[in-house]
């Protein structure tokens, strides 16, 4: 793909900027900071952790940490079946998996009785058991468990741009779509009476949440992406008394801790999400003795 | 949901006593079974129209079926005052019984006319019309004071009157209310009610009520419709409340003060007529 006019294609732009952020990087007077995969994880986090909060605070409002949980560990049996059909990297399988998961919670929820806990269990439980079954064929699940942990010191700048362009999807969902994502989750029937369409509303969040967790696990980790969700988001909920507060809290909690995280991980030679979800929990923690109420 | 300029967004409409809404075999069902059925109703603006009935009389009901959140079986067509359109989903403020929410939620009272106002995300900072529309209608509630107030922060009664703010922005059509004074001092409720008989002659509101507070009713209502299944009695609250068998339906033991005035229902009856036979039966939908 090319830009019109200048001659510049998409490819080279992008590495340009990371380049550019490298060689920024590079400056900085650590060790660590010499290393590209160091710069590259640097520059994942800078993208993925305040991406992570603002649809955190989202998904506690709407009460979905349930659904957020579910649809990460659902994305196994992607996994599954990208790897049963070949696929080196089974990113669009994973993809596939939780929007079409999503789209099937969401339909029930509106057509059947049975509560949202029950189906999302129900469908959670289905994948897992798939996902897990499929990959254990003839002892092979280990080869898999860099899913479940993830490391986000093997992002390649390829990865990075995938991120950016997840982040565009956000922004534009964000800014068009906050307002009623927000409502709908604060009370349904008000929603309605100000002409919101919930069932649209809600799907189309689920969807993003669902995409953003499926295309962030491999770096993150799917035992632990959940959290880095929700913990940012609570944590500034304790120190916000409005949307904004809440918003610039969460993000500003979230970034922190992703850099604190990487950085100590690197020295103490642990798995990146995991130590970063650490430090949000400290920061909910220290959040707490803070609250304004 | 456009952002309007902010003028429009609160601006009262000339009463007329002309437009109003009417109910045509109007029904919800649950599975199988009816809640209510057979309904048939006009309301008018600038008329405060108060629901009684038994619990389980299918009160909320109706209202969430106006709504649009139930559906129902029937017709609901909006007539404007000057009898050129019909809408069949006309402008609603909806006032509910008990507004759940988390009360740690960390939105604030502005944030939430930001949020139902205008479509600009409401965490990335108000625009300054919005603020000002919400100063402005909170002052029509008595409530300027609750601006930068958490919404969890507020009694019951200062938060019916900030959703009652809300409903009223911008001016709806039909103004809806599920028991809004559920939890409410006498005070808060007297308040609240005079504030609401104010507001629809100001704006010449359609307001349908939903009560169990008879005494207070009563005092505010220019109409009065018994309710259980479908409208057992309509008439004046003088007329309704005097009627021994409607005691008995409601299971209450209730004797209608002397001094409960007459109100306007004289009014009621010109309009309603004008409702039957000036009014097309069908005009063209709104565009």
């Amino acid at each position: 793909m090319r830009y019109p006019f200048t001659g510049i294609s998409a490819d080279g732009a992008l590495s340009f900027m990371i380049e550019l952020l490298h060689r920024m990087t590079a400056l900085l007077p650590f060790e660590w900071a010499q290393y590209a995969f160091m710069q590259n994880a640097l520059l994942a986090v800078i993208i993925i952790a305040p991406l992570l909060a603002l649809l955190g605070c989202i998904v506690i409002t709407n009460q979905m940490t349930f659904f957020s949980d579910a649809i990460g560990h659902a994305t196994l049996s992607g996994i599954a079946i990208g790897a049963m059909a070949g696929m080196a990297d089974p990113f669009w399988a994973m993809i596939f998996f939780a929007l079409l998961l999503t789209l099937t919670i969401e339909l029930l929820r509106r057509y059947s009785s049975a509560s949202s806990d029950t189906i999302i269990g129900l469908i959670m439980a289905f994948a897992v058991a798939l996902g897990v079954v499929l990959l254990s064929r003839g002892g092979g699940f280990a080869r898999y468990s860099k899913y479940l942990i993830g490391d986000i010191l093997t992002i390649t700048p390829p990865e990075i741009g995938r991120m950016l362009i997840l982040v565009v999807i956000v922004i534009v969902v964000w800014l068009t779509r906050f307002n009623s994502i927000f409502l709908t989750g604060m009370n349904r029937s008000f929603a309605i009476s100000r002409g919101q369409r919930v069932w649209v509303t809600e799907t189309v969040f689920a969807m993003l949440v669902a995409l953003v967790v499926a295309t962030t696990i491999p770096w993150i980790g799917l035992l632990v992406i959940n959290s880095l969700l929700i913990l940012p988001a609570a944590a500034g909920r304790n120190m916000a008394r409005n949307l904004t507060g809440y918003v610039s809290w969460s993000v500003a909690i979230s970034l922190a801790s992703g850099l604190a995280g990487l950085i100590i991980s690197y020295y103490l030679g642990t798995a990146t999400g995991a130590t970063i979800v650490l430090f949000a929990f400290a920061a909910f923690i220290v959040t707490l003795f803070f609250r304004k109420r | 949901m456009t952002e309007r300029n902010s003028a429009s967004l609160f601006h009262p409409r000339q009463s007329c006593g002309l437009c109003c809404t009417r109910l045509t075999n109007f029904g919800v069902k649950r599975g199988n079974i009816p809640i209510i059925e057979k309904i048939n109703l006009h309301v008018h603006c600038g008329e405060l129209t108060v629901f009684i009935g038994p619990n389980g009389a299918g009160k909320t009901t109706l209202l969430k079926a106006i709504l649009g959140e139930l559906h129902h079986s029937g017709d609901l067509h909006f007539f404007q005052a000057d009898k050129k359109y019909v809408k069949k989903r006309p402008r609603i403020g909806y006032v509910p019984q008990k507004f759940d929410f988390d009360v740690n939620s960390p939105v604030s009272v502005t944030d939430m006319f930001a949020v139902t106002l205008s479509n600009w995300p409401a965490c990335l900072g108000r625009r300054q019309n919005i603020s000002a529309t919400a100063m402005r209608m909170l002052s029509v509630v008595q409530s300027e004071h609750l601006a930068a107030k958490r919404l969890g922060e507020l009694s019951t009664g200062q938060l019916q009157r900030v959703l009652l703010a809300l409903a009223l922005t911008p001016t709806p059509e039909i103004l809806l209310l599920d028991e809004p004074t559920t939890g409410m001092d006498p005070a808060g409720a007297a308040l609240f009610y005079r504030t609401l008989s104010q507001l629809r002659k100001d704006y010449d509101l359609s307001v349908i009520l939903v009560s169990h507070d008879l005494q207070v009713a009563a005092r505010f209502a220019d109409r009065m419709l018994l309710l259980n299944h479908t409208i057992l009695r309509d008439g004046s609250p003088h007329k309704v409340l005097a009627d021994k068998n409607v005691m008995e339906i409601m299971g209450l033991d209730f004797t209608s003060p002397d001094s409960l005035p007459e109100n306007n229902f004289a009014i009621h009856d010109i309009r309603h007529r004008e409702c039957d036979t000036h009014l097309p039966e069908y005009p063209p939908m709104a565009p």
